[in-house]
């Protein structure tokens, strides 16, 4: 006969309700945790998904996603003439924020090596890839766009063709792809007013030294376009992606590539990976803490729970120590009681967090292996958590029914 | 009867104060006893004179200061407990009280099913001993039923079941009729009584009740700690008897 199931029958609604309100604490630990496995996830998607084995950015920076890299896509060309190196894409990357239909539209802009990468590595939800050169854009569906949706952006407006699904940058916002020409456009894009301003400011200065007197010609060019002056002419890109030829080892290439080049460094995928997640290593510790914290605070309330479960039942405990019955008849009494609360608040947390996770702004990402741990940890505290109980039980004295 | 060689309980000189100082109460001064096999005990006496006290040094639930007590042949406290008392308790000894004290999330079987299981029995075989007896107490229709569902002698009747389940060699009741009428009250003094005679157990219990005296072998009588035999109580139980 298990007392502690007839028990909890007797006392169906308020167990009932203490496990309800266990399993919202445990959701919330395990939350946390999806939270945390989310930035991961998050962080190192882009890089798992492009796939590429060697990442050049500008020298000495950890870009182009811990900091900012500028190298000048030109250098695409270089990579190439490197032996081993299969492809060299340019990488671009930057976020905007603007209104869209009354509603603010954060987006990443990646820009995709046109013509040789379409977005057919991406995980597409609906639509299809980009299938011309200029004004077609793949966003995220988190962005909340629709495929038909045309995003005016600089001076020209980009059709959304596909959704894809789960692409977030590192920070969480929705990812958009463009051919890299448009990415470079949308990036650099400067109002007529401030081009205006700019260049009179040019000639401004050009008048103010000897140089503009001497060659008048020069007022003409610095009036013009930026890309008329060499100094400025280079179009820049965050980062090269290199696709290392299978029998070459990356290492090899990216040590290469470094001593043929003082102005760039290379990191290799691992390496982007590391730098990603170091990037997040902070929120890691902030959500642990939390966590522990959590699990102490459930812990606490299921203690006083089963506390007071076992204040109401002192009387039936002495009339179970008169009738002679073994310490561990009280004991699985109480412990099987507290099991009960958290597998059963775990199962529920589950449940309740597979239902309302999605809903979630960012993505919460439940892993088996720590809802293992997850499970090992509230057995633990639920143990500890009924000795509380317990100690009360076992200092019962069997003469109280007498009084 | 066979005799007084057959002894369920034989104890000599029960000492049991309670507190220190000031306020402490002698319960039992040097109190002797002797009952035997199939013999059941009246025990009379004013509020504190410690009757109670006395049931509860006998169950070994709150062992005496000093003295010694011997059930059924084995010594089970000589200045010092000589068994695990709770075991012995389980294995020999059934209570009852005024109160039934069932569990109350248990039903009327499964609270005279604990008793056996605590007792190693097997689940199917206590629960058919469990049937047998709420059955031979008149409340086997109401075997399914929470406490909280039966009436105070219902439960009362159940509780005798649960400590009759084990087949001890010796109960203690304290006041069991208390919470009955008259009838009702009669009937579970003679439960004892039949009882007490077919299994040659020991029956010691507390009671006010003058009118279910015949009922009794014996009686004795308590008063302010100290124990002995009431002859006008004897005698009247004989006149009853002869009625
Ligand atoms: N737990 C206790 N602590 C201190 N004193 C106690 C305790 N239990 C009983 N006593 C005292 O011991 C004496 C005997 O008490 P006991 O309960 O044995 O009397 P009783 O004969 O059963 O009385 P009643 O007929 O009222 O039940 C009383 O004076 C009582 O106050
Ligand atoms: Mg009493």
């Amino acid at each position: 006969m298990n007392l502690a199931i007839k028990d909890i029958r007797h006392n169906l609604g308020r167990f009932v309700l203490t496990t309800l309100g266990i399993s919202l604490l445990l959701m919330v630990v395990m939350g946390m945790g999806g939270i945390y496995r989310g930035l991961v996830e998050e962080a190192t998607l882009l890089v798992d998904c492009l796939g590429a084995d060697l990442w050049v950015v500008q020298k000495d920076t950890r870009g182009p996603f811990a900091e900012l890299s500028h190298i000048p896509r030109k250098l695409e060309y270089r990579v190439m003439a490197v032996p081993g190196v299969k492809s060299a894409d340019s990488f671009i990357s930057n976020t905007i924020q603007r209104e869209y239909r009354g509603n603010p539209l954060r987006l990443t802009i990646q820009g995709l090596s046109w013509p040789n990468d379409r977005g057919q590595t991406l995980p597409i939800y609906s639509g299809r890839i980009i299938g011309q050169a200029h004004y077609e854009m793949l966003a995220d569906k988190s962005s909340k766009l629709k495929i038909g949706d045309k995003i005016p952006l600089g001076k020209n407006s980009y059709t959304v063709v596909g959704l894809t699904y789960h692409m977030n940058s590192p920070a969480g916002d929705s990812m958009a792809f463009l051919t890299i020409a448009d990415a470079q456009d949308v990036q650099f894009d400067i109002s007529g007013e401030a081009i205006r301003t700019e260049r009179a400011a040019r000639i401004n200065r050009l008048q103010s030294i000897d140089l503009g007197h001497i060659q008048p010609q020069m007022a003409d060019r610095a009036g013009g376009m930026a890309s008329g002056i060499p100094a400025l002419g280079t179009s820049m890109v965050s980062a090269i992606l290199v696709h290392v030829e299978p029998g070459y080892d990356p290492a090899a290439v990216a040590s290469k590539i470094v001593s043929c080049w003082p102005d760039v460094s290379v990191y290799s995928r691992e390496g982007q990976r590391e730098l990603l997640l170091r990037g997040i290593e902070r929120n890691r510790r902030q959500l642990g803490l939390f966590r522990i914290l959590l699990i102490l605070v459930s812990g606490i309330i299921m203690a006083l729970i089963l506390y007071t479960l076992t204040l109401d039942k002192l009387h039936d405990i002495a009339m179970l120590k008169l009738m002679g019955a073994r310490n561990t008849v009280i004991l699985a009494l109480i412990m099987q009681q507290a099991q009960l609360l958290g597998i059963l608040g775990l199962i529920t947390a589950r449940l309740l967090g597979e239902w309302i996770f999605p809903y979630f702004p960012r993505r919460v990402v439940l892993l088996q292996g720590d809802l293992i741990q997850l499970v090992l940890i509230v057995l633990v505290v639920s143990v500890l958590a009924s000795l509380l109980g317990i100690a009360k039980a076992l200092r019962v004295d069997p003469g109280e029914v007498l009084s | 009867m066979n005799g007084i060689s057959n002894s369920i309980v034989e104890a000599s000189g029960l000492t049991k104060r309670y507190g220190s100082g000031n306020t402490e109460v002698m319960a039992l001064r040097e109190v002797s006893l002797n009952v035997v096999q199939g013999e059941v005990v009246a025990l009379l006496g004013p509020s504190g004179a410690g009757k109670t006290t006395l049931l509860t040094v006998l169950g070994l639930i709150r062992p005496p200061d000093a003295g010694k007590i011997v059930i059924d042949g084995t010594v089970v406290f000589d200045g010092c407990l000589m068994v695990d008392a709770r075991k012995y308790r389980r294995i020999h000894l059934g209570f009852v009280f005024q109160k039934a004290n069932l569990i109350p999330f248990l039903t009327a079987a499964e609270n005279v099913q604990l008793a056996m299981e605590i007792n190693d029995a097997s689940p199917h075989a206590a629960r058919r001993r469990a049937m047998e007896l709420l059955d031979y107490l008149g409340v086997s229709d109401r075997a399914d039923y929470l406490p909280a569902k039966l009436s105070g002698g219902q439960q009362q009747r159940v509780a005798v079941a649960r400590a009759l389940a084990n087949r001890p060699s010796l109960i203690l009741a304290d006041e069991p009729t208390a919470a009955l009428d008259s009838v009702r009250g009669r009937q579970v003094m003679e439960l004892f009584r039949n009882v007490a005679h077919e299994q040659r157990t020991g029956v010691i219990v507390v009671t006010h009740d003058h009118r279910a005296l015949d009922v009794f072998d014996r009686a004795l009588e308590m008063e302010d700690g100290m124990l002995r035999t009431s002859q006008s109580l004897n005698e009247e139980i004989r006149h009853k008897k002869n009625k």
